[in-house]
C-alpha cells in the first residue's frame, strides 16, 4: 500500500444571477410610527445571511440605525416579487432593490423632517444614530421617531418605498445561439492538497488554499462562514454524494441519511481563505456575494489532485474509491505526475 | 383515536399534553406543547435535529415514545437561556458563527450540553465523537466544534 499525495488547482468566473427575464428583484419599505423601518422581501434566508445584509443595506441607505430595520422574508404570497434565492443573486439583485426602495423612503422622510424643522429637505442630513439635522447645524435636528410620528399622525404622509432592479434582458441570437447572461462575475482560485490510498482507492482531502474576490465583503464574518461552509460541500459533492451511483441505474443507490455519504465532524478539511474585496460598480455598495461559488471550484481541484497523485483522470462525480481503483487497474498501477516543491 | 393526558417537566416548567397512542415525543412537543426548537429532518432517527434531553441524556424525540417522557425531566433549546441570558453554548455558537441556517442547532447544542455535563473538558476528539450523529449542511462542522471547545472552556474559566 502506497499513500500518493496530489495538488490541484482550479479557478473560476461564477455569474452572479441569471438572465431569465432580467432576473428581477423588488423590495418594499415602510416605516412604523415609532421611526423603525420594515423591509419586506420575497427573497429568503436559508441560511446564507440575505437578511443580515439587506438589513446592513437598508440602515446605510436610509441612514438609520441597522438596530432600527427589521427585515421580513416572510411569505412570497403576500411580498413583493423576486425571482428567488438561488443563481448566486441575493445580494446583488435584491441589495439594489433594497438600496432603490430605502432611497425613496429617505427621501420621503427627510420631506417629513424638514416640514417639522421649516427647513428644505436638501439642507438635511442623517446622523446613522436616529437623528435629522441640517447640515452645518447639528443641533438643530429631530429624531427619526419625531419624524415618523409627525409624518403619521400630523403630517397624514407615509414614509415608504418601492424598489425594483432589472438588468438589461439579454435575447438569444437566433444564428450563433450567444446571448449574454449576466452582467457581473465572482472569481476564485483554490488549491486542493490531498493523498491517495492505492490500495483502498480513499481520498483524503489535507488541506485546502482559497482566494475569493467577491466584490466588498458587506459582513466579512458572514463571507467568511459561508466560504468554509461551502468548501465542505465542494468536497462532500467531489468525492461522497450521488443517488445514484451508478446512474442511470438506481441499484445501490443510498436510501436515507444512514446511507447517503457526506463527509461528517472527523473529516474536517483545515482551510485558509483569502477575500481579495474589489467593489463592483453595479453591485450594492459594492457587494456580490459568495454564493454557489462557495463550493464549485472544489470539485475541479480535487479533481486535479487525484490526477496528479496517481494519474487517474476521474471525469464522473463523485470521485468514489471504486472509480480509483478501476482506473489504477487499468493504467497498471499509479502513476504518480509531477511533484511541486515542497510536497512529498 | 383517543388521546391521553400525559405530564412532565419540560425546561423546568411543569407541562401537560395530550398525546395519541404511538405519537413520538418530537410531536408531543412541537404540536403538544408548542415548543417548537426541536426539529423534524428526518423522523427516521438519522440526523439528530430532533435530540433533546431526557433526564439529562440525549435522546432522538422522533424515535422516542411521547409516553416514555412521562413525569420525567426533558430539556430542549428553548430552555437553554435564562430569559435574557444566553447559555454558555449559545453564546460561543454565536460568536463563532457555528449556525447557518440553524435547523442542525438545537440538536448540536443539546448534545453538547449532555457532554459538557458528563465531560466538561473534553478534548476535540470527544467533542467530534459526541455530535457525530448530528448532521449539519452548511457549516462544514470545524465551527460547530471550535464553538463547543471554547464554551466548555468558559465554563471552566480556562482560555480556549
Ligand atoms: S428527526 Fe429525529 S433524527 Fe432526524
Ligand atoms: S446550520 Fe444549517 S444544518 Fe447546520
Amino acid at each position: 500500500m502506497t499513500r500518493y499525495a496530489g495538488r490541484g488547482f482550479a479557478a473560476i468566473n461564477y455569474p452572479i444571477g441569471m438572465n431569465l427575464g432580467g432576473d428581477p428583484a423588488q423590495a418594499l419599505v415602510h416605516s412604523t410610527p415609532d421611526g423603525k423601518f420594515m423591509v419586506t422581501l420575497s427573497a429568503i434566508d436559508l441560511g446564507q445571511g440575505m437578511k443580515s445584509v439587506t438589513r446592513q443595506i437598508a440602515a446605510e441607505a436610509l441612514g438609520v440605525p441597522m438596530e432600527d430595520v427589521y427585515v421580513d422574508t416572510a411569505d412570497s404570497d403576500t411580498g413583493p416579487h423576486d425571482m428567488g434565492s438561488f443563481a448566486s443573486r441575493g445580494t446583488h439583485r435584491v441589495g439594489n432593490a433594497v438600496i432603490r426602495a430605502s432611497s425613496e423612503a429617505r427621501a420621503q422622510m427627510m420631506e417629513a423632517a424638514a416640514e417639522e424643522l421649516e427647513v428644505n429637505a436638501t439642507d438635511l442630513d442623517t446622523d446613522g444614530q436616529g437623528n435629522i439635522h441640517v447640515k452645518g447645524a447639528p443641533q438643530r435636528k429631530i429624531t427619526v421617531a419625531e419624524t415618523a410620528i409627525a409624518a403619521q399622525f400630523k403630517q397624514g404622509r407615509t414614509l415608504s418605498g418601492r424598489g425594483i432592479f432589472l438588468i438589461e434582458p439579454s435575447g438569444v441570437d437566433p444564428d450563433t445561439g450567444e446571448m449574454s447572461p449576466v452582467t457581473t462575475y465572482a472569481h476564485a482560485a483554490l488549491i486542493v492538497d490531498l493523498t491517495v490510498d492505492d490500495e483502498t482507492g480513499e481520498v483524503t482531502v489535507d488541506k485546502i488554499n482559497s482566494a475569493y474576490e467577491v466584490g466588498r465583503a458587506l459582513n466579512p464574518k458572514l463571507v467568511e462562514q459561508q466560504l468554509i461552509g461551502g468548501a465542505w460541500m465542494g468536497v462532500s459533492h467531489a468525492l461522497y454524494e450521488t443517488t445514484e451511483p451508478y446512474y442511470p441505474d438506481r441499484a445501490h443507490g443510498p436510501e436515507d441519511f444512514n446511507t447517503y455519504l457526506m463527509p461528517g465532524p472527523g473529516e474536517i478539511v483545515p482551510h485558509d481563505i483569502a477575500v481579495l474585496e474589489r467593489p463592483a460598480a453595479d453591485a450594492p455598495y459594492g457587494g456580490k456575494g459568495p454564493g454557489e461559488m462557495c463550493a464549485n471550484p472544489v470539485l475541479p481541484a480535487v479533481a486535479n489532485a487525484v490526477y496528479n497523485a496517481v494519474g487517474v483522470r476521474v471525469d464522473k462525480l463523485p470521485i468514489t474509491p471504486e472509480k480509483i481503483l478501476r482506473g489504477l487497474q487499468a493504467q497498471g498501477g499509479a502513476k504518480p505526475g509531477p511533484r511541486r516543491p515542497g510536497t512529498q | 383515536m383517543p388521546k391521553k393526558p400525559m405530564s412532565f417537566t419540560l425546561n423546568d416548567a411543569e407541562t401537560g399534553v395530550f398525546v395519541e397512542e404511538g405519537q413520538n415525543l418530537l410531536e408531543a412537543l412541537r404540536r403538544g406543547a408548542g415548543d417548537l426548537s426541536p426539529k423534524f429532518g428526518c423522523g427516521q432517527g438519522t440526523c439528530g435535529a430532533c435530540t433533546v434531553l431526557i433526564d439529562g441524556a440525549p435522546h432522538l424525540s422522533c424515535l422516542t415514545l411521547a409516553e416514555a417522557a412521562a413525569s420525567r425531566r426533558v430539556e430542549t433549546t428553548g430552555g437553554l437561556a435564562a430569559g435574557p441570558e444566553l447559555h454558555p453554548l449559545q453564546t460561543a455558537f454565536m460568536e463563532g458563527f457555528a449556525a447557518q441556517c440553524g435547523f442542525c442547532t438545537g440538536g448540536m447544542l443539546m448534545v453538547a450540553k449532555a457532554l459538557l455535563a458528563e465531560n466538561p473538558r473534553p478534548t476535540r476528539e470527544e467533542v467530534i465523537e459526541a455530535i457525530s450523529g448530528n448532521l449539519c449542511r452548511c457549516t462544514g462542522y470545524g465551527p460547530i466544534v471550535d464553538a463547543i471547545l471554547t464554551a466548555a472552556a468558559r465554563m471552566q474559566g480556562r482560555a480556549a
